[in-house]
């Protein structure tokens, strides 16, 4: 599912990440852990298409991300990865339904409510439809956030410290929905993350 | 397209801002709107009433006021000349037509015309109904005043003296209306049109003595008579020649002053006016760096971004032009209606002028080329960079 060769990625010629080599199954729910600046992020993007790597190549369900043109990389990573970034990033000024639509429209779908409502009562935030995103309370985003990493049945789910901000009861329950609707989707997950509360939860990880 | 709703979305989420920077747009393009409507309208009244005279034979004085008054009827003559003397003067091969015109009074508002049937062939007037002014106190009036005061074939007015409505009356002398006259655009629509003869009865004049009218409105029949004509009469008689192209021409000159002037100012308005809508899209587009990468993650194009930046600052041009050229037209309308009320220049917002449309493309190419500034920043922001900072 994925797979990395030789990755590594500088910042004005300081070396910021280096990954010999890694594979992830298809499935499978893996942690890549580290401390603040280790390159967690970076690695997130990268994998993502968002940033191109110094050296070494990513591939995607098959796909070297690396080499794609970048319309092609913005196109797979809109149908094929879902991101679910820290700061959970909603468009405030729109709906939540609005917010899912985007990310459906954006990936090249049609927009398709039946889904977004499924996802929606799925995260048990059916009712949040209609509120606007920049409104709503913390965990409630966090949903949202995942519920829109999801909407277009992605193979690969990236969350970028999704529960560092979190405390205990919260950061279990954001785990929860994350492992529980990857695998919903049947989706590889990987979550970068500092905190250590949530390692035994992994079987499989990466220490960077 | 989702875009184009975020865009809309975004304007609606700061409505005071959008408010006050399409505002700011409507007021530049408003007054220049006015000022292209008015000034094209008077101009092409001006030309327009100016057109069948090409030269004014009357007293002494200002050529402009001459002009004024016996053209375009908007003024108190510069007195009055000799009858004899002043066809001796047009005895010449070079005039084809000499109309006189006798003036002093107006019925509220609209001058009193004491001519002969010549001054209506000068602006190709008809008559619609009625016949022409035969007797000594008929007279047929313009369209606009038959209009405005509702008068029929048969109808009696009475003059007073002066252009002013308030001034002293002519109750011992009322003209009957003998006939109405069809709508010509010009002038002639606005005036009461009687016999020289009736107006020196009403003034109780001498016709036997030395009998006076104020000008005599002069057609060519050779452009040559241009360079000949006017200088003559200047030099060798007590009268006054004066072209109405020539004054027109120069009174357009000076009302132009003042013209570009507010023309700068509104110019300036609509600066200030795109540099608030930069500062306000710039701004924008620093507060939602995140959004913007957020989309980008979703796999929006970089090219789309800077279309959902353009859009909004697109918008707010629109709306802006939209709102200026209805405000402006809706001045020009209102200072219209207040100007018709004395008889003056019909102005109206309900037509364009030519400036216009130029107006409005330029506007909004401008404005465009100032979105394209941040709309060029949001194409070359790096999502990961932005994500990646907390
Ligand atoms: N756009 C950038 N330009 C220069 N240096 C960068 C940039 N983005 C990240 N870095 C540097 O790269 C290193 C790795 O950053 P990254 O954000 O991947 O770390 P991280 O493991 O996600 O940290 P954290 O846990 O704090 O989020 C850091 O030293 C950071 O300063
Ligand atoms: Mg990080």
């Amino acid at each position: 599912m994925l797979e990395i060769r030789g990755l590594r990625h500088d910042y004005a010629g300081r070396t910021v990440l280096s990954v010999p080599a890694w594979e992830v199954a298809h499935g499978d729910a893996c942690l890549v852990l580290g401390p603040s600046g280790s390159g967690k992020t970076t690695l997130l993007n990268v994998i993502a298409g968002l940033a191109t790597p110094t050296a070494g190549s990513v591939r995607v369900a098959g796909e070297e991300v690396t080499r794609l043109p970048p319309a092609q990389r913005d196109a797979f990573r809109a149908r094929r990865i879902g991101l679910v970034l820290q700061t959970l990033h909603l468009i405030g000024v729109v709906s939540v339904r609005e917010n899912l639509r985007l990310a459906q429209r954006l990936a090249g779908r049609q927009v398709d409510d039946a889904r977004i409502d499924e996802v929606l009562a799925g995260l048990g935030i059916a009712k949040l439809a209609g509120a606007r995103a920049g409104e709503i309370s913390v965990g409630e985003a966090q949903r949202v956030a995942v519920a829109r990493a999801v909407v277009n049945r992605p193979s690969l789910i990236l969350a970028d410290e999704p529960t560092s901000a979190l405390d205990d009861a919260n950061c279990a329950k954001a785990l929860a929905l994350l492992l529980e609707h990857a695998a919903a989707c049947g989706a590889t997950l990987l979550v970068a993350t500092h905190d250590n509360r949530i390692r035994e939860r992994f079987a499989r990880r990466l220490e960077l | 397209m989702r875009i184009a709703r975020l865009a809309f979305a975004y304007l609606a989420s700061r409505p005071l801002l959008t408010a006050l920077n399409a505002s700011m747009l409507a007021l530049g393009v408003a007054t220049i709107a006015f000022l292209l409507l008015v000034t094209h309208q008077a101009e092409e009244r001006l030309t327009r009433d100016a057109k069948p005279v090409d030269l004014v034979i009357g007293a002494k004085g200002s050529p402009v006021q001459l002009i004024l008054s016996t053209v375009f009827h908007a003024d108190i003559p510069t007195g009055n000349i000799g009858v004899e003397e002043a066809r001796a003067a047009v005895a010449n091969p070079m005039v084809a037509s000499a109309t006189p015109v006798a003036l002093g009074d107006s019925f509220r508002g609209h001058r009193i015309v004491g001519t002969d049937a010549s001054f209506l062939d000068l602006y190709g007037a008809k008559l619609a109904r009625g016949a022409l002014f035969a007797d000594e106190m008929q007279a047929v009036i313009g369209s606009e005043v038959a209009r405005r005061h509702g008068l029929a074939v048969g109808a009696t007015i009475t003059g007073s003296h002066g252009l002013a409505q308030a001034g002293p009356a002519h109750d011992e002398h009322p003209y009957v209306v003998s006939g109405l006259l069809a709508p010509t655009g010009t002038v002639i629509d606005r005036l009461v049109v009687t016999s020289v003869e009736s107006v020196w009865h009403v003034h109780e004049h001498h016709p036997a003595a030395r009998p006076e009218i104020t000008a005599l409105l002069v057609r060519y029949s050779t452009p040559l008579a241009a360079a000949m004509l006017p200088r003559s009469i200047n030099a060798t008689t007590a009268m006054q020649a004066a072209s109405p192209a020539y004054e027109s021409a120069r009174l357009l000159d000076l009302i132009g002053v003042g013209v570009d002037t507010l023309q700068w100012f509104a110019i300036v308005l609509m600066a200030s006016a795109a540099l608030s809508l930069f500062i306000a899209l710039t701004s924008a587009l620093q507060e939602r760096r995140y959004d913007l990468a957020l989309l980008r993650t979703l796999g929006a194009s970089p090219a789309s971004l800077a279309a959902l930046t353009l859009a909004e600052g697109v918008t707010l041009l629109v709306t802006g032009v939209i709102l200026g050229l209805a405000l402006g037209h809706g001045a020009a309308h209102a200072l219209g209606l207040r100007l018709a009320g004395a008889g003056s220049w019909p102005i109206t917002g309900l037509t364009w002028a030519p400036g216009e449309a130029v107006l409005a493309v330029a506007v909004l190419a401008i404005g465009a080329l100032t979105c394209l500034v941040p709309a060029i920043q949001a194409y070359f922001s790096d999502p990961a960079s932005l994500l990646a900072k907390r």
